[in-house]
């Protein structure tokens, strides 16, 4: 099935369940008819909030930089001994 | 019967055991880096059955010479050199490479030692104890991490990722690396069916790898970015990089 189906599928349940509630009036009204506000501004919260964590824990490895370094230094001790040309960058 | 099978499975064991594998890395104007990587896969992978393709589109930098070298050193039995006459892009060039492949399975890493061959034992490791079909490297988990991005960058790329675990579901952390292991044959049913280009054709096949029901599974890799700006990422990518997602969510 195409994903864009079941985001649709999806959101046809939800729409059906906010008809429900509108039409059994379990809850008040007015309060249903601001429900789908609600769930878009919850999904713009969960977005922000997750880009943010997102940030705040970024994994970064600055030590791994100098590894590498370490690395390409030995690597090219070999190669130079094997007479391959890296001398220029 | 029973006794049958078990020589069956032995035999799949030991096959795994001495599974082949093709390290594909596409070059252009990479000549002093495909002599480190070529270094340090050597140096990591002593124990392997591996040979290295490099699919290089006609660097004017002598890439191939330096190659041609390095075959002298190594053997051309090891290292593979599949050229093509120019730019033809990264999507082909894996399938350029693919073509030329002899292993069992195919690895797939950046040739400008932002993927570390280090890394080479646990992905094959990863796919010996879960017999995935593919192991992806993922830079977003404990263990991993990206070095030489600024604020930006990393903004953009959390977004990115935001958006597509919403609207994808694609289980897997990170969906635009193109450090990978695939099964060769996963490899060729999956690219056939990728038309995208750069980052967004690395999601593609991940994407429509995990459609099609492939067990992929995760490795943690570091990503150091030496080349500060050539990851700078700009309006138009990040155009592409949205069509690429609608195009995902209609077509898988």
């Amino acid at each position: 099935m195409k994903h864009i189906l079941k985001i649709m599928g999806l959101l046809a349940a939800i729409s059906a369940i906010w008809i429900g509630l509108l039409e059994t009036s379990v809850v008040p009204r007015s309060y249903t008819w601001l429900l789908p506000i609600y769930l878009i501004v919850t999904l713009g919260c969960y977005g922000l909030l997750m880009v943010g964590v997102g940030l705040m824990f970024f994994p970064t490895c600055p030590q791994e930089a100098v590894l590498l370094q370490q690395d390409i230094a030995e690597a090219r001790e070999f190669l130079i001994g094997k007479a391959i040309d890296v001398g220029s960058d | 019967m029973a006794e049958e099978r078990m020589e069956e499975e032995e035999e799949k064991e030991r096959e795994k055991e001495n599974a082949k594998y093709s390290i594909l890395i596409p070059t252009y104007n990479e000549r002093l880096n495909i002599a480190l990587i070529v270094y340090l896969i050597f140096k990591h992978l002593r124990d392997v059955n591996f040979e290295i393709i490099i699919v290089d589109d006609g660097s004017p930098d002598g890439t191939q010479d330096v190659i041609r070298q390095l075959q002298q050193v190594y053997g051309e039995d090891r290292i593979l050199l599949r050229a093509r006459p120019r730019k033809l892009g990264l999507g082909t060039a894996y399938y350029h490479g693919l073509k030329h492949a002899s292993g069992d399975f195919v690895i797939i890493m950046d040739a400008d030692l932002s993927h570390h061959p280090k890394y080479l034992p646990s992905f094959i490791r990863k796919q010996k104890e879960t017999g995935a079909n593919i192991v992806t490297g993922t830079r977003y988990v404990k263990n991993g991490g990206v070095h030489g991005w600024n604020l930006m960058r990393k903004l953009t790329s959390r977004g990115a990722n935001v958006l597509a675990q919403t609207l994808l579901w694609p289980g897997v952390s990170d969906l635009t690396g193109s450090f990978r292991l695939y099964e060769r044959s996963v490899l060729e049913d999956v690219i056939t069916s990728c038309v995208s280009k750069g980052y967004v054709f690395q999601m593609e096949m991940i994407v429509r790898a995990t459609r099609k029901g492939y067990h992929v599974e995760e490795v943690p890799i570091t990503f150091v970015d030496r080349v500060f700006g050539s990851s700078k990422l700009g309006g138009s990518e990040i155009v592409e990089y949205l069509k690429g997602l609608v195009y995902l969510l209609f077509t898988t």
